[in-house]
């Protein structure tokens, strides 16, 4: 793996960077989104029309190792040859990171000196060091994080220090034990504590690692309490080195995460959406202006539609005009609408398709405005003019 | 109206090139000829397939086109020229009840290799309502499908999915599973709704009994059925694009089924189904009805067999004259984590799946088993989503594949090779079922190569063959009768 700043701007900490991974056919831009996926391949979206999403910004994937826990064996994937052979993907960017935010959460309760907890479909596990590397090294990703030992906003000073001297003392396993797989990834937590964050980025940023994993957000904390404790981390790590976070999903939490300086996003909300019938609309104007486009229909907004509603019955145009996704190229509103109706599993296919398209997209025009110099005025007409939509939303309904 | 453009992702394991493909809205009322290209039928394996060169339709209006181009004995390959599609027959067609192939896009379908897809008209009247579906062109256009569809007529969902339903000379009585309003399906309003869907064949309204029941009620439904198809033929407004198929009905009493099969070959109609099977009747009968319709109906028109089904029965049933098949099966069994396999079937929930590095099927060119293990497939089935996404794609494909070398084994001439080398794969043994043979006699096509010296009825086996066997050579459970819709899968 290698990573190299293009360009970052002084204004704030955003940068844009390229990252090159061993197995991509070409060199990844950054900040970039990972596909969240489950077992390794995405949720809905087959194999066959991964391809037909913008390529290569879509050839990173977050992949958790605790998924294969159920039902796969790490010498059966180790005889298979590791995860890029297991999973056909073979001109895929992986990135393993226990946590994947929607169904492998860690248990803070649970965590011991000996490992960390995490509740899964599987019940709950506790994944010690040893363990955790025999994984990574028989699935060989291109990246992985080291085991941290997370805690919610709300836990004790003292809680929050332990699971700070956990997580060190985890990456020091990680890192002797060296499974000879992938560029490892130093996790950096603290929680909400200033003083922790700062303790650990600096012991993080002591040791060789090739990147940071930025840990423990998404936990309670709340969105304004993160731009200090990113400013915190981010002050201390060297600007050579990628960072990549988790938990920050929404399109306002991505912006404050590149403002603050990360490269890489993994985001639950794309998965959430379409679990909901929900489809992103929101302007990719280079401006960041968020143009009124359909705040009439029942619970949609004029960043996203929710295509369960029966106003959608008879809407034969796609869900976005000028969309290249595969859905909307060749699907309406009225047929994803009523797959919904029906429970058909097309419908999550077409939506995470478009979904994953839209927000990939975005991450371009953001990438775009930060190459400008705009990217501080993007923010900032984003941010706005989609509080005043929401806010229009709210009164008027 | 808007138009669609049409993304072909190319080939995966290069960087994707959008080449969007302006398609024309299908809403023509006339015959489309501009529709019609000749088709070279492509194997995955890169052969080119029976490329035959179109051949101009006759003076006299037609929807369907109908040319064999190789026979052996009964079995023939054919070519039908459908409104929207030109098909090679054997085939079998998925079924999409709702509008869609469960979880499969409509590229994924096209790279397998499907050419026709089924519609229920019963499910689709209930939602979208056929009304929406005339108003956005037809489920053509609705779904964005560029091939050939069939609907059926309603009349079987309804008999077999609700309790209360009832049948008169006038129509299906029931209770709406929306409102429990009582409702009425004539033969005239499911040719409605038909009409209203678009599929280039449609299928009449019968009245299907269970070929378990026995008594005057199997008589009275293939004289009603006679009496129905002439309301249909009345009823349909679109023959010049839609093909109205008639159903041959009369359980498995060989009276009955010659008199329904006369009374329907006098209507004279693009095509013929033959009904009423794939419900419980044991093998032996199931065969013989199948032999005896194939025998009596027109040699020019295209054969249905309706619900069947498993890779033997529609080896079998094509030996004997058929062109077409519909069923459930292989997408329902790949939701359950079964997969279709030369040799039979393979259970990828079973434990013993969870450290086999091979692929579902080594002689299966699909992008599933191109790619991915029976290992990993195995931790996906049955609990997410594209476990069962991943497993109907293979099925079909192996479907598709089957109907594709019926089809060329025919024209090239070697169907009965083809024939013994099914049998003998998935009868190692040369345990191959009596009424396999006894079908296979009256076809013509010798098959001693690929039964054991002794073969014996397979209704019994002991309990030490099935310990000593591989787990998937449990196909004999499903080869005894015909049983597609209880769960054999579990």
């Amino acid at each position: 793996m290698k990573f190299a700043v293009k360009k970052a701007l002084s204004s704030s900490g955003a940068r844009v960077g390229v990252l090159e991974v061993g197995s991509c056919p070409a060199p990844i831009e950054t900040p970039a989104l990972l596909l969240a996926t489950r077992k390794g391949l995405p949720h809905f979206i087959s194999p066959e029309l991964l391809p037909s999403l913008p390529s290569p910004d879509s050839n990173l994937l977050q992949v958790s190792p605790l998924h294969f826990l159920e039902g796969l064996s790490t010498t059966t994937i180790s005889k298979i040859g590791g995860l890029h052979q297991m999973l056909g993907l073979k001109q895929h960017g992986i990135a393993a990171v226990p946590r994947d935010s929607i169904q492998c959460l860690p248990e803070s309760k649970a965590a011991t000196r000996l490992g960390a907890s995490f509740e899964t479909p599987c019940g709950r596990l506790l994944i010690k060091p040893k363990d955790y590397i025999e994984m990574i090294s028989c699935m060989k990703p291109n990246i992985w994080a080291s085991l941290a030992d997370e805690v919610p906003a709300w836990v004790s000073e003292k809680r929050n220090k332990t699971s700070v001297d956990r997580t060190l003392r985890w990456l020091d396993d990680c890192i002797s034990l060296y499974p000879a797989a992938g560029s490892i990834f130093g996790a950096i937590v603290g929680g909400t504590s200033l003083e922790e964050r700062k303790r650990c980025a600096e012991e993080v940023a002591k040791r060789n690692v090739s990147g940071y994993w930025i840990g423990g957000f998404g936990l309670g904390e709340g969105i304004d309490e993160r731009p200090a404790l990113l400013r915190e981390v981010m002050d201390i790590l060297p600007d050579e080195k990628p960072r990549l976070t988790c938990g920050l999903g929404l399109p306002e939490e991505i912006l404050q995460g590149i403002a603050a300086g990360i490269d890489l996003f993994d985001s639950t909300y794309i998965y959430s959406l379409t679990l909901g019938g929900f489809a992103l609309t929101f302007s990719l104007d280079k401006s960041g202006e968020q143009h009124n486009l359909q705040s009439d229909q029942i619970g949609s907004d004029s960043t996203k539609i929710n295509l369960r509603a029966t106003a959608y019955r008879k809407d034969m145009s796609p869900i976005l005009e000028n969309c290249t996704c595969y859905t909307c190229q060749n699907h309406t509103k009225a047929y994803i609408n009523h797959l919904l109706n029906v429970h058909e599993m097309l419908a999550q296919t077409l939506l995470e398709i478009h979904n994953t398209h839209h927000y990939l997209r975005f991450f371009h025009v953001i990438r775009a405005a930060i190459q400008d110099g705009s990217f501080e005025e993007f923010r900032q007409a984003f941010l706005e003019s989609r509080r005043e939509h929401f806010k229009g939303e709210a009164i008027s309904t | 109206m808007y138009s669609l453009v049409r993304f072909h992702p190319v080939m995966r394991n290069s960087i994707a090139i959008a080449v969007p493909l302006r398609l024309r809205p299908n809403i023509s009322n006339t015959l489309p000829h501009h529709k019609f290209r000749p088709t070279c039928f492509h194997s995955h394996e890169g052969h080119t397939i029976s490329c035959v060169p179109y051949s101009a339709p006759q003076t006299k209006p037609m929807a369907l086109h109908f040319e064999i181009l190789g026979r052996f004995n009964r079995a023939r390959a054919a070519q039908l020229t459908l409104p929207h599609f030109v098909c090679q027959t054997p085939l079998f067609m998925p079924v999409g009840t709702q509008g869609t192939i469960k979880g499969l896009t409509n590229n994924e379908l096209e790279r397998i290799g499907c050419q026709i897809i089924l519609g229920n008209t019963y499910h689709l009247a209930l939602r979208p309502t056929s009304e929406l579906l005339e108003e956005a062109g037809g489920l053509h256009n609705f779904m964005n499908w560029p091939r050939a569809m069939l609907t059926d007529s309603g009349g079987f969902q309804m008999v077999s999915l609700l309790h209360l339903a009832d049948i008169t000379e006038e129509g299906v009585t029931f209770q709406s599973p929306v409102d429990g309003k009582p409702m009425l399906l004539t033969p005239e309003e499911s040719i409605q709704i038909q009409n209203r869907i678009g599929a280039d064949i449609i299928m009449a309204l019968d009245d299907v009994v269970k070929t378990t029941i026995t008594g005057p009620r199997i008589e009275e439904a293939m004289y009603r059925t006679l009496r129905w198809i002439d309301r249909c033929i009345a009823a349909h407004k679109r023959p010049h694009d839609q093909n109205l198929f008639g159903i041959v009905q009369g359980g498995l009493d060989p009276e009955l089924r010659d008199i329904c099969v006369k009374g329907l070959v006098d209507r004279n109609l693009p095509g013929y189904a033959i009904g009423g099977l794939a419900g419980g009747e044991d093998k032996d009968s199931f065969w013989r009805v199948v032999a005896q319709c194939t025998a009596a109906l027109p040699e020019d028109k295209p054969r249905y067999v309706m619900g069947v089904g498993y890779p033997l029965d529609i080896v079998v049933c094509s030996a004997l004259g058929a062109d077409m098949y519909d069923c459930v099966y292989p997408t329902r069994t790949a939701r359950f984590g079964t997969a279709l396999i030369p040799e039979g079937v393979l259970k990828l929930k079973h434990r013993a799946m969870a450290d086999d590095t091979r692929p579902i099927d080594p002689t299966c060119p699909c992008m599933v088993c191109k790619n991915y293990t029976r290992a990993y497939i195995h931790c996906l089935v049955t609990k997410d989503a594209m476990g069962s996404q991943l497993l109907s794609y293979h099925n079909l494909y192996y479907m598709m594949r089957l109907s594709r070398n019926l089809h060329t084994s025919i024209v090239e001439g070697r169907f009965p090779k083809f024939v013994c080398d099914f049998l003998q794969t998935m009868f190692p043994k040369g345990d191959v079922p009596e009424w396999v043979c006894n079908a296979m006699e009256v076809a013509g096509i010798d098959i001693s190569s690929c039964c054991a010296p002794f073969p014996s009825c397979q209704e019994k086996y002991s309990s030490d063959e099935i310990g000593t066997n591989d787990i998937h050579m449990e196909l004999r459970l499903t080869h005894t009768s015909y049983r597609p819709t209880r769960n054999l899968e579990i």
